[in-house]
């Protein structure tokens, strides 16, 4: 479903907007004084317009919708400028008026449909809140509006679904029902704070493609903040980007990826994985790096393979992971011994799955959540033991090795990982030096302290992290930098077989540029494999050799990456990349 | 690569140097912290010093001027045998600071670590440490205090095991949860990655992470366990006379209170009021110091 040909503005009348911010300054105190989150920036509104934010993370595009609803927490306030919505002045207007404007005239999604929900109360319940609230409804006829608004938002089974709790319901499903709590009151401004972040690909695009249809009915404005320029490209008309608190650019949609004026604004398009690019088209035009040649780096179109005459490094045969499923009902009637005891239910979150990882190769493993991907790699890494089945590496039988007791064997050092989360991942009371020395100290065979020093700074320089940095702890360094940590304290070991966890999904997409092309040379220079664990096909094309797509513990497809991605067999692997907003290059 | 170049200034700043900033700033948003660490360093100086700077033996009966009030001479007053009140305070804040510190650290090994273990294995560690916590739970605690130092004794030690066992739910509870939370985290993983046993995580990467919320924790039960010893001595149980100790001379002080030589067990009780504010004052600065939410 294509949104992008109705050129929405030409429509609206130029007079008078819905929301017209005029130069907002938002200011935060904090104890290294005053910090200034948005500077003096200007975004206007029209009636029935979708307008996105884009930018990244410390860009000032949430607290400009913050301020907006003013909603900013203590530390904050509006400093300069005038926020009019509809002719109220918001920066002027008393509580109680406020309290009526939101959720009625304007209201948001938000990143989190988990937390936005009250995790103890029906979600029919919490829509007829929203609707008690503001009076919308008289009260007989509450729970028929609420039924009838959870069916608006594609609630399948709505005079059901009403009695669920937050916690039944998936991700997708949650977000609808903030979706449909924002819509209730039928309010003219809708503002998104990145509401398909945390989604599927599949789930992000009939989430997104409900909230236009719902919006575009009801003749709603809405704002979409985003980091995504794929997502602001195919759902919006206008774009705003935002870099550092300031207004670096504001285009319709339509022109602004053609031909983007602001070199921040480029800079942002390069560094988007994105069809027919290599990794380093992602970095930005003037660094050292990009000039390269990129002689080992394989481009889009066809790279040798890897010698297959050696043995595969890592064998994977018919691996099976069983839980149990536990339920309320099981656990009680086990409690109270009512007849036989029920055949515990078996639940495989991976179903024999076979696959190998040659020596050199990087193999991604692509499936949305839920697909057991996770499973499968930490059954490799050997954190958890398999169900069943055969893990091969380097001719070794490691699947029967307990994971208990792989933790200190030799081996162990041979098959490392990076995670997903670089924040996470990192002892918040280790230095980034102690982090990347822990696994030297446990299994290598460099002794005394200046040895190992030296170790570190020599991983440091590999990684690109400043050695001065090495004695930072982890909430002194930036994303960027901990993912680096992260990548140092993975190869110090000399590793034949790296996992990469969905490395760069909690980063920027610039420093995921950076690092995904980290990733490639450090691959190239040590001569590693990687088994890459991600749900965004464009960055799997651009770091893997071949690839593996998974759904519901089972493998759909695998082969070469060129042609699983440009001629999909199966149809799931098609609905996924189809999924996939792409602007308009 | 501009990433790199983001450092903020005083990120280079050494780790104490940094925590001392930190100590600085948030004293100077709270001055009832900084109060609370003056009286600290005010007990402390009592504790290690007092003995030796108080004007009378606090020991030295003197008949002549007993129940006296306070005067120039004797600022707290004497009681019943002519003893100084306010020597016999000041003495009295070693012993009670001793049987604080000592049940503290022994609760915190006991019950901090068997929470942690709890909480990192779970399993069958998990369900004998929960159960002993449940089980101390289901007495008055102040009577299992009373009924441990009456069966195993009345001396200073068993006061500081009775003070550390009744204390035993409230550490194993808080490092259990602290330390389920973290079991999965991604640093753990990646310890476990890099070869650690699961003793060296415990040990070496949880714990370390639950010591600030421990460290608050032992603060806020200083206070608790300072009034404690000080019931058990009051009810007879405990410290012995003639030594001095804050509950004994309360309890001494209490029958002249009738008869209006308030000022014996006035100043006493004041001194326990005054360790016990201290040190929840001090928890509570402590709670704001560690809070990573604050340190922005």
């Amino acid at each position: 479903m294509s949104i992008t040909d109705a050129p929405h503005i030409s429509n609206a009348p130029p007079a008078l907007p819905l929301l017209d911010i005029k130069n907002l300054t938002v200011e935060f105190s904090t104890r290294r004084g005053i910090v200034q989150a948005v500077k003096n920036i200007n975004v206007e509104v029209a009636k029935g317009e979708t307008l996105a934010i884009v930018g990244e993370s410390g860009s000032g595009k949430s607290v400009t919708s913050f301020a907006v609803m003013r909603i900013l927490d203590r530390a904050g306030r509006i400093a300069e400028g005038s926020v009019m919505f509809s002719g109220i002045d918001v920066r002027a207007a008393d509580d109680d008026q406020m309290r009526d404007l939101r959720g009625r005239e304007m209201s948001m999604i938000f990143q989190n449909p988990r937390a936005a929900l009250n995790p103890i109360r029906k979600v029919g319940v919490q829509i007829e809140d929203v609707l008690r609230q503001h009076a919308q409804v008289d009260s007989s006829a509450l729970t028929d509006k609420a039924i009838e608004i959870l069916d608006q938002v594609r609630i399948a089974r709505p005079r059901e679904r009403y009695h669920a709790y937050p916690f039944e319901l998936s991700g997708g499903m949650c977000q609808r029902v903030v979706i449909a709590l924002a819509l209730a009151c039928k309010p003219q401004l809708l503002i998104a704070d990145e509401p398909t972040t945390g989604l599927d690909v599949t789930t992000q695009k009939t989430v997104m493609d409900l909230v236009t249809e719902l919006t575009r009915q009801q003749g709603m404005s809405t704002i979409l903040i985003t980091h995504d320029l794929g997502l602001a490209a195919v759902y919006c008309d206008r774009v705003v980007v935002m870099e550092k608190g300031h207004v670096v650019e504001t285009a319709l949609s339509s022109t602004i990826f053609k031909a983007p004026s602001h070199p921040y604004t480029r800079k942002l398009m390069r560094a988007t994985p994105r069809p027919g690019v290599t990794l380093r088209d992602l970095l930005p035009e003037d660094s050292a790096e990009a000039k390269k040649a990129p002689a080992t780096v394989k481009s889009g179109n066809g790279h040798a393979a890897p010698a297959v005459a050696t043995t595969p490094l890592l064998v994977i045969e018919k691996l099976v992971k069983e839980y149990p499923r536990q339920g309320m009902t099981t656990s009680l009637s086990k409690l109270f011994r009512r007849g036989p005891a029920p055949e515990p239910e078996i639940f495989r979150a991976v179903d024999g799955i076979s696959f190998t990882v040659n020596r050199g190769e990087s193999v991604g493993l692509v499936g949305e959540s839920g697909c057991g991907k996770s499973t499968t790699s930490t059954m490799v890494m050997r954190l958890i033991d398999k169900s069943d089945g055969l893990i091969q590496f380097d001719g070794e039988d490691i699947g029967a090795i307990p994971a208990k007791q792989f933790a200190t064997l030799p081996l162990r050092k041979r098959i490392q990982m990076v995670f997903q989360d670089p924040t996470d991942s990192l002892n918040p009371r280790y230095t980034a030096a102690r982090a990347i020395a822990d696994p030297i100290l446990r299994l290598g065979d460099i002794s005394g302290r200046n040895a190992i020093r030296a170790r570190c700074e020599e991983l440091a320089l590999q990684v690109g992290l400043p050695v001065e940095f090495l004695d930072r702890f982890p909430h002194q360094l930036s994303g960027g930098q901990k993912a680096r940590v992260g990548i140092a304290r993975a190869i110090a070991l000399h590793p034949d077989l790296i996992i990469l966890d969905e490395p760069t999904a909690a980063l920027d997409v610039s420093v995921q540029a950076v690092v995904l092309n980290l990733l490639q040379d450090l691959k190239d220079t040590l001569g590693m494999s990687y088994l890459f664990v991600s749900h965004d096909l464009n960055v799997v094309r651009l770091l893997c050799d071949r690839v593996i797509v998974m759904k519901q513990g089972k493998i759909v497809e695998q082969g070469p990456t060129e042609r699983v991605l440009f001629a999909p067999e199966a149809q799931y692997t098609r609905d996924l990349l189809d999924a996939i907003p792409h602007p308009t290059v | 690569m501009s990433e790199l170049t983001l450092g903020k200034p005083e990120a280079q700043s050494s780790g104490l140097a940094a925590t001392l900033k930190h100590a600085r700033y948030i004293i100077g948003e709270n001055p009832v912290t900084g109060f609370a660490f003056g009286l600290f360093v005010l007990i402390v100086i009592a504790a290690v010093l007092g003995p030796h700077i108080v004007p009378y033996d606090p020991l030295a009966s003197d008949t002549a001027v007993s129940l006296k009030p306070p005067s120039r001479a004797h600022w707290f007053g004497t009681d019943q045998l002519g003893r100084d009140v306010f020597s016999r305070v000041v003495s009295a804040t070693r012993l009670d600071f001793i049987i604080a510190v000592f049940s503290v650290v022994l609760v915190f090994l006991m019950g901090g670590l068997a929470g942690v273990a709890a909480g990192f294995f779970g399993g069958w560690t998990d369900r004998i440490v929960s159960r002993i916590a449940d089980t101390i739970m289901a007495f008055p605690l102040f009577v299992l205090a009373m009924g441990i130092v009456a069966a195993l004794g009345n001396t200073v030690q068993n006061i500081i095991l009775a003070t550390a066992i009744v204390n035993f739910p409230l550490y194993a509870r808080i490092a259990r949860t602290e330390a389920n939370v973290r079991r999965e985290a991604g640093f753990v993983q990646a310890a476990r990655l890099a070869g650690n046993g699961e003793f060296r995580i415990l040990l070496g990467h949880i714990l370390p992470n639950i010591m600030p919320i421990m460290i608050v924790q032992m603060s806020l039960t200083m206070g608790y366990a300072i009034l404690n010893a000080a019931g058990l001595s009051f009810i007879g149980l405990g410290v012995r006379p003639p030594d001095a100790e804050w509950g004994i001379m309360v309890a001494e002080g209490a029958a002249f209170m009738v008869s209006g030589e308030w000022w014996v067990a006035l100043f006493p009780g004041l001194a326990l009021m005054i360790a016990v504010f201290c040190f929840n004052l001090l928890g509570d600065g402590l709670r704001d110091i560690v809070d990573p939410q604050r340190r922005t």
